[in-house]
This record gives C-alpha cells, sequence and structure tokens, in this order.
C-alpha cells in the first residue's frame, strides 16, 4: 500500500501564547497544561527544571516553547502503550513559554521520573518549539545524581561522551527546594544533543 | 518494543536552517541529531479528550464574543486526521490559534497597526471523533507585514496544533488558504520541499459550506503511523 505523504511541518511562530500557554500568559482562555505538572496529592520526590534558551549568539529566546513528558515516581506513563499505565492521577505533560519570567527562563514544577523499563536512567523527554524553527527538536533532561543509573543508560550511550553533559541537568538544593538546572542551547560549542526520534 | 512509529519523513519536512527565514540562522541546530531507538519514552505521549474542551472551544466565532460577532468572513474548517498509513487518528486534540480578519493577532508582542477585534480571541480547540474527523467554526484570517525582508507579508493562515497518538508524532503546522499570491513569497510556507507544499493549502468545498452562513474549506493531517511489520 503506498503511504501517504506526512504534513510537513511549519513554525509555531511568535504568537502561540494566547493559543497554547494561554493562562502563563495573561490571556483570557484555559491552558491545557502549564509549568505546574504535579499537584499536592501525587506522589514522589519534588523538583524544579529551570533553564533558558540561547540561539547561536548566545543571546536569550524569549519566544520559546518547551514541552515536558515524562513518567510517574515508578517510572510508568500514563498513556495505554504503556502496560503498567500511571494510575497516580499525575499526567506527566508541561507546557511554558520563556516570555514572562523576567530572566527568560522555563520553570517546571514536578516529580522526578522513575526509571523507565529498568535499562533507561530517569528522564524527562523534552519537545523545543520557536520562532525560526520550522520543525520542533526533540532532546532530552537527565540527572546529575543519578550518574550510575547515566552511565549505563542506552541512549547517552549512543551520544557522544563529551556532548552528554549537555542533557544532564544539575541539581542544586537551595532552601526553595531541589532545582534541577538546564540551558538550551541552539548552536555553539555547547550545543545541545537533539534526537532523531 | 512490539510497537514503534516509522521515522520521520525528511523529504516532506522543512530543514531546521532555511536561510530566506532569518530567524532560522541562529536557531537551527548545526550538528547532525542522533537517531534514538524508540521506547517506551517516544511511543507514549499527553492524553487529551473531551474533558477537556470548554463549550464554545471549536467555535471561534462565539468562544469569545462580548457584545457583538466578530468581524470578518465566517468560514468552517473542517478534514480528517490520519496517518500516514491512511488510519484515522480518533479522540485527537487539535488546538488552533490565528489573527483576526484584519491580520492582527491578540498577541501582545503583535505591534501591526491594524485592529483588534474585541468580539474575537482567534483560539479554540477540538477533539477528533471515532472517524477522526474535526470541524471548527472561525473567521478567516488577514494577511499580515512581518519583518523579515522589505515588504514581507505573511499568507493568511491558521496555526494547528496536533499530538498524535505518541511523542513521535507530534505536529505543529499552518494551514493557508488556495489561490493565495502571497504564497510564493512566503519563506516559510517556501520552506517545505516543492513537492509537498501543496499538503499546506486548505481546499475549497461547496460540500462543507453552509448556504447563507459561511465558506467551507476541508484540510486533512498525515501524522507518521505505526512501523509497517511484514505480512505474515
Amino acid at each position: 500500500m503506498s503511504k501517504l505523504r506526512q504534513t510537513p511541518s511549519q513554525t509555531v511562530g511568535p504568537y502561540f501564547a494566547y493559543g497554547l500557554t494561554p493562562e502563563q500568559y495573561g490571556y483570557d482562555f484555559k491552558s491545557i497544561a502549564d509549568g505546574a505538572m504535579a499537584d499536592a496529592d501525587t506522589p514522589g520526590q519534588r523538583i524544579r527544571i529551570e533553564g533558558r534558551v540561547l540561539d547561536g549568539k548566545g543571546e536569550l529566546v524569549p519566544d520559546a516553547m518547551l514541552e515536558l513528558w515524562q513518567a510517574d515516581e515508578q517510572g510508568r506513563y500514563a498513556h495505554p502503550a504503556d502496560p503498567r499505565g500511571s494510575n497516580v492521577g499525575f499526567r506527566g505533560f508541561g507546557r511554558m513559554g520563556t516570555g514572562t519570567d523576567p530572566q527568560s527562563r522555563f520553570i517546571f514544577d514536578t516529580i522526578k521520573p522513575g526509571s523507565v523499563d529498568g535499562e533507561q536512567a530517569p528522564h524527562i523527554n523534552v519537545i523545543l518549539f520557536a520562532r525560526g524553527m520550522l520543525l520542533h527538536a526533540y532532546t532530552r533532561i537527565y540527572f546529575s545524581d543519578e550518574a550510575a543509573a547515566n552511565a549505563r543508560d542506552p541512549v547517552l550511550a549512543s551520544v557522544p561522551a563529551e556532548r552528554r553533559k549537555t542533557l544532564i541537568a544539575t541539581r542544586d538544593d537551595s532552601s526553595a527546594g531541589i532545582v534541577y538546572r538546564l540551558d538550551i542551547h541552539m548552536q555553539g560549542p555547547d550545543e545541545t544533543v537533539f534526537f532523531d526520534v | 518494543m512490539s510497537e514503534s512509529y516509522a521515522p520521520r519523513d525528511w523529504s516532506s519536512q522543512p530543514p531546521y536552517l532555511h536561510p530566506d527565514y532569518k530567524s532560522t540562522v541562529l536557531r537551527a541546530p548545526t550538528k547532525k541529531l542522533i537517531p534514538i531507538r524508540q521506547s517506551l519514552s517516544e511511543i507514549t505521549g499527553p492524553v487529551y479528550g473531551h474533558d477537556r474542551l470548554g463549550a464554545l472551544d471549536t467555535d471561534l466565532t462565539r468562544n469569545a464574543v462580548k457584545d457583538a460577532e466578530p468581524i470578518g468572513e465566517r468560514i468552517i474548517v473542517t478534514g480528517r486526521v490520519l496517518d500516514e498509513n491512511g488510519r484515522p487518528q480518533p479522540n485527537m486534540l487539535i488546538e488552533i490559534w490565528q489573527a483576526n480578519a484584519a491580520g492582527r493577532y491578540v498577541h501582545v508582542a503583535d505591534q501591526h497597526p491594524a485592529p483588534l477585534d474585541p468580539n474575537f480571541l482567534g483560539a479554540g480547540r477540538c477533539v477528533t471523533d471515532s472517524e477522526g474527523r474535526y470541524k471548527f467554526y472561525t473567521i478567516k484570517p488577514g494577511a499580515y507585514p512581518w519583518g523579515n525582508h522589505d515588504n514581507a507579508w505573511r499568507p493568511a493562515h491558521i496555526h494547528f496544533s496536533l499530538f498524535g497518538p505518541s511523542l513521535a508524532t507530534r505536529l505543529v503546522t499552518q494551514m493557508y488558504f488556495p489561490g493565495d499570491p502571497l504564497l510564493a513569497f512566503d519563506p516559510i510556507y517556501m520552506g517545505t520541499p516543492a513537492d509537498c507544499r501543496e499538503l499546506l493549502i486548505s481546499r475549497f468545498m461547496l460540500q462543507h459550506t453552509e448556504p447563507s452562513f459561511a465558506l467551507g474549506y476541508e484540510f486533512d493531517f498525515v501524522l507518521r503511523g505505526r512501523r509497517q511489520t511484514p505480512i505474515e
């Protein structure tokens, strides 16, 4: 059977906010998701994911949008393709633009995911959109305090050793809680690893 | 892994770097993407259903009305979400946003001196039915100028965002209108491989047109499909 051609991607553009992240930007339309991924009832260790998106000149990108997709603390995805399925009411999806924080940061409050299949280290899947990107880019966030699991992770192993650090968020324990920081570099010596998913 | 998705068909997708669209120059990854073997992380994805829809989310001519109908030409945009194997994709969330009839976005960063419409937001969403169909009522968006190059204008378009069944099927795109003379001058549209550009243009359909009310346009989406397994 001949296949249909896949619909081409086009950029999210600069004006996505009132459609995709309306409440974050103060528009009068309900959001389906935001940076608050976990609620008070979600089991697991509370963490914050924080970072910036930088362009090829090292300048902040204030009109990017990130989507995070992650498993629950036991490594289960709330999706029918995961035979275990998450049963803790944790959807595992967050979405945030970089246009409302004074420092153009993305900030997600969530829980630390468990190892997904016993093989992969705990990680969060990231989809990045921005004006100037005709199609989205996939990357991942791993955790600096999971060195042993990271060392066994097959996806990290497929990345040249010197570039793995672009995927590993640095843990910082502050009075406010556990923060993992990771900047996304579109270009340059620290260019983030993007995946062909 | 028993399930996985066919790869992105790069021959139908625009490149990251397309210098005619100037913002790509500093934002395009320069290194080759690293292939990933699909795991549960890639074959799962966010699931949204009708529970998240507001009553008027599919009707942009009504969902932001303050005191009057929005200005402009009412249109219907309808079609199907399919995978590349032709299978309808039911219960899929579609999100849209667009400029108003004058070519002005509600977004605060849009400084184009065209009027805002107090009765039009330009955002909506819908979930596909059991046959993968969707339908929006909206106002035909206007063209608008932008700063990419001298005398640059974006052709009229509606932005669409679809998750599909997995992380791998994510799609954000733009739907254009047939016969728009601005298409040939638009580096975003022209960034798409030549033989796939028409996939981004809706079709006028008399059968979707509601008499004495609104013109109908049809636009289908094709998402990545399950990897084909050999016939047993």
